[in-house]
């Protein structure tokens, strides 16, 4: 049993934090926020070249290799200077598919563009009904000839707007709700059939609701089982909930650390409001929800490696639970100790609390991942 | 990064809950389970089963009988003592008075008092707190004054548990009443048989008799009977304060109760349903163990890291695992009495006497309910490990 980072991985800390001091004040993000799509392409070639968007994927496909460990270390830093690039969407899902179940036709193809950040990715899966439910899928894909005819719409892809690639979950067979009878789908975002229509997300990101007409691909495009992909699909969306994690570790640090240099400088009645025991009371508050999230994060991360798929899968959801409610008591109390101040659009507490509370919803809200925790009889 | 414990370390965990399975005796692991009151003898004769296999004292340091376990060992045989359940040793001796005497005390001291802790000869108790001191513990005013080779000690304390039970007291006295507060207290041991020593139990709402007020009226003391130096006693009850982290967070009892929920939650029935699948109480369930998980990789942390980087200065953490680890415990007792419903209502008095053999699995439900409301105000209360958090750790 060890909680501590090896000498590579505190190397990759350092690096990755280096980075992001220098590159990512929230002025500078301000600047980011306005680039084509919403993020920076100097950063993300910055990315690229320290070797991150290479960190999960293999030696021989041209990555580095790393586990899950970096993979938390990257997304916490991200958190931390609330990142808007790509991250999530481009490496952590569409690599993790390609990874997991892509052919090596499809990885030589795909990842060497992820690895260097010449292109970025999305997963277009959410549908206006599906909610959280991953098997919930009303696109279809129609087998013609060897290919598929896609279609169907998505909405809120996280980088839908921008990705240069899209990957895709339709229906091969059965109904709306079967478990099978799923598939995954490469589709460049430029293929005929495909519109999109792009908008910021109230975190400062970019999403975009996607529609598929008749949209023809080969049967190269699909990964792994066309008409069994279910497992991949829960395999790195628990992945991504793992990320998710992380980073909202990291969003949580850095408010808890901003609203106590806050109280500690904001005057009132002659002191610094941080020396009112009511406030005090709140950050320890803050102080314990952190560490209880921080734990679960690190939990979901060696979780990932669990043999048994049910004891993963369990572990995973309580984490984001964990998650969710931490971070709406530490995004809420760190709005309410600035006090009016954090009701602005200028200081930063605000976009970190917006952050939070988006994770919350993505692949599965508190109640939801409680419920999954509780059908499967608990943690004990 | 990893997760899981080595080989040698199963293979303990397995040796430490075999021990338990043949050596707990099967009556006082039936009282614990249903959170009734163990008798003197009960807990003592647990206490030298363990002591006679070496794992009495098992933190002390190797010369003093303790065994040099790792700090992953220690948690592995304090989350098995809790989960069995078995009684844990008297914290008054083993984890409080003991390391004050092995750290501060003199050599007569150590050889007088340590093996009879161990063994438990002596039944030691706390005194600490007074009607005027709790959270503000320096405040106190227990005086002992010196004449001749004597101590002579006058004053009141309170909330001091298993008094009743008593042999010996470990207590701070004020000795100079020009100092500032924390400046003139001592630490000073003496039996409880002593003249002058009254003992007056206090009933708590569950209707237990567990702590008591202790009164000293000219309680002669000999005066080698100081713990380390003269005035110092608020440092040495601070180290004595800090001591105590790791099981501090009670992580075993809290796994077990949730055990025992799921156990009687799926023979209740309510609106023709097992209570276990009621999705309301099932989510309140679920909740607590998602955070009784959190806790325990947290309290993981600590112990990784104390093993790591030595125990160094108290640990604030620590304060995470008390505010939690009592909030915890404090649901699990409040989701038995949803699973018993209106069945919670009868009241029986219980108490160190057996009679109370036939009361069914619902007597102990609402005084444990009762009882544990105190988790979260003894041993520095939630509000004061705030306090700390919020200057030790926020630098508030």
């Amino acid at each position: 049993m060890d909680f501590d980072l090896t000498e590579e991985q505190r190397l990759l800390k350092d690096s990755i934090d280096g980075l992001l001091a220098d590159a990512y004040d929230f002025d500078k993000r301000k600047l980011y926020m306005k680039e084509k799509g919403g993020w920076s392409q100097a950063i993300w070639s910055k990315l690229a070249e320290q070797g991150l968007l290479g960190l999960p994927f293999s030696e021989e496909d041209g990555g580095f290799g790393a586990g899950g460990v970096e993979t938390m270390i990257v997304m916490e830093a991200m958190g931390r200077a609330l990142v808007l690039e790509p991250y999530l969407a481009t490496v952590v899902l569409s690599g993790g598919f390609l990874r997991h179940g892509g052919s090596a036709a499809q990885k030589a193809a795909h990842l060497p563009d992820i690895i260097d950040g010449s292109k970025t990715f999305a997963f277009a899966q959410l549908e206006k009904q599906s909610r959280y439910d991953l098997f919930d899928v009303a696109t279809s894909a129609k087998k013609k000839g060897d290919g598929y005819v896609i279609d169907g719409e998505k909405f809120v892809v996280l980088n839908g707007e921008n990705a240069d690639t899209l990957i895709v979950t339709a229906r091969t067979s059965g109904g709306q709700r079967d478990k099978s009878g799923i598939g995954l789908f490469i589709v460049p975002a430029d293929a005929k059939g495909v519109t999109r229509k792009g908008y910021p997300t109230q975190d400062g990101l970019h999403a975009a609701d996607i529609t598929f007409t008749g949209v023809e691909v080969g049967a190269d495009a699909a990964i792994g089982d066309a008409a069994n992909a279910l497992p991949l699909i829960e395999r790195v969306v628990d992945e991504a909930r793992i990320a998710l994690c992380a980073e909202a570790v990291g969003l949580m640090d850095e408010s808890l650390k901003t609203t106590v240099e806050y109280i500690k400088t904001r005057k009132q009645f002659g002191v610094a409001i941080g020396s009112f025991q009511s406030l005090q009371h709140r950050a320890s508050d803050m102080f314990v929800a952190l560490e209880q999230a921080r734990s679960m994060s690190m939990f979901a991360t060696m979780a990932a490696e669990f043999d048994d798929a049910k004891e993963r899968a369990t572990s995973i959801a309580a984490a984001k639970v964990q998650i969710g409610k931490s971070g709406k008591f530490v995004g809420q109390q760190a709005i309410q100790l600035h006090g009016g101040i954090g009701m602005t659009m200028e200081a930063k507490i605000g976009h970190y609390f917006k952050r939070l509370t988006m994770i919350e919803s993505t692949f599965g809200d508190t109640d939801y991942h409680m419920r999954r925790v509780s059908e499967a009889g608990g943690l004990i | 990064m990893d997760l899981a414990f080595t080989k040698e370390e199963q293979a303990f965990r397995e040796e430490v809950r075999q021990f338990f399975k043949d050596n707990v005796p099967a009556e006082t692991r039936r009282k614990m389970v249903e959170g009734r009151h163990l008798s003197k003898d009960e807990m003592v004769t647990w206490w030298r089963i363990l002591n006679k296999k070496g794992w009495g004292v098992s933190h002390w340091p190797k010369e003093y009988g303790g065994t040099g376990w790792t700090s992953v060992q220690h948690y592995i045989f304090n989350e098995e003592l809790q989960a069995y359940p078995a009684p844990q040793p008297l914290a008054f001796g083993v984890s409080m008075v003991g390391p004050v005497i092995y750290t501060f005390g003199n050599e007569e001291q150590k050889k007088k008092y340590l093996p009879r802790i161990a063994n438990v000869d002596d039944w030691w108790c706390q005194g600490f707190s007074e009607p005027g001191s709790g959270s503000d513990l320096a405040s106190l005013k227990t005086k002992a004054e010196r004449r001749g080779d004597k101590w002579i000690i006058n004053g009141q304390k309170t909330w001091t548990t298993l008094a009743q039970h008593a042999d010996m007291i470990f207590c701070l006295c004020r000795t100079d009443p020009s100092a500032k507060k924390q400046m003139g207290i001592s630490f000073i041991v003496f039996s409880m048989k002593s003249k002058g020593v009254t003992v007056r139990p206090i009933q708590t709402i569950d209707g237990g008799h567990e702590v008591n007020e202790v009164f000293f009226d000219d309680v002669e003391v000999p005066i080698e009977n100081l713990i380390g130096e003269e005035n110092k006693g608020w440092d040495y009850a601070k180290f004595l304060l800090g001591n105590e982290r790791t099981g501090i967070a009670r992580v075993g009892v809290s796994k077990e109760r949730i055990r025992r929920i799921k156990e009687l939650a799926a023979k209740v029935e309510s609106g023709g349903r097992p209570v276990l699948e009621d999705p309301s109480f099932r989510e309140k369930l679920t909740a607590c163990e998602v955070e009784l998980k959190a806790l325990e990789l947290t309290q993981l942390r600590v112990v990784a890291d104390e093993g790591k980087h030595g125990k160094g200065k108290p640990n604030p953490a620590s304060s995470v695992l008390k505010i939690k680890g009592s909030e915890i415990q404090q649901t699990t007792t409040e989701l038995l009495m949803e699973v018993i419903g209106p069945f919670a209502a009868p009241y029986d008095i219980h108490g160190d006497d057996d009679s109370n053999e036939t009361m069914d699995w619902t007597a102990q439900i609402a005084p444990s309910y009762f009882n544990n409301r105190k988790v979260s105000i003894y041993g520095g209360s939630n509000e004061i490990q705030r306090n700390i958090i919020a200057k030790a750790v926020l630098g508030l």
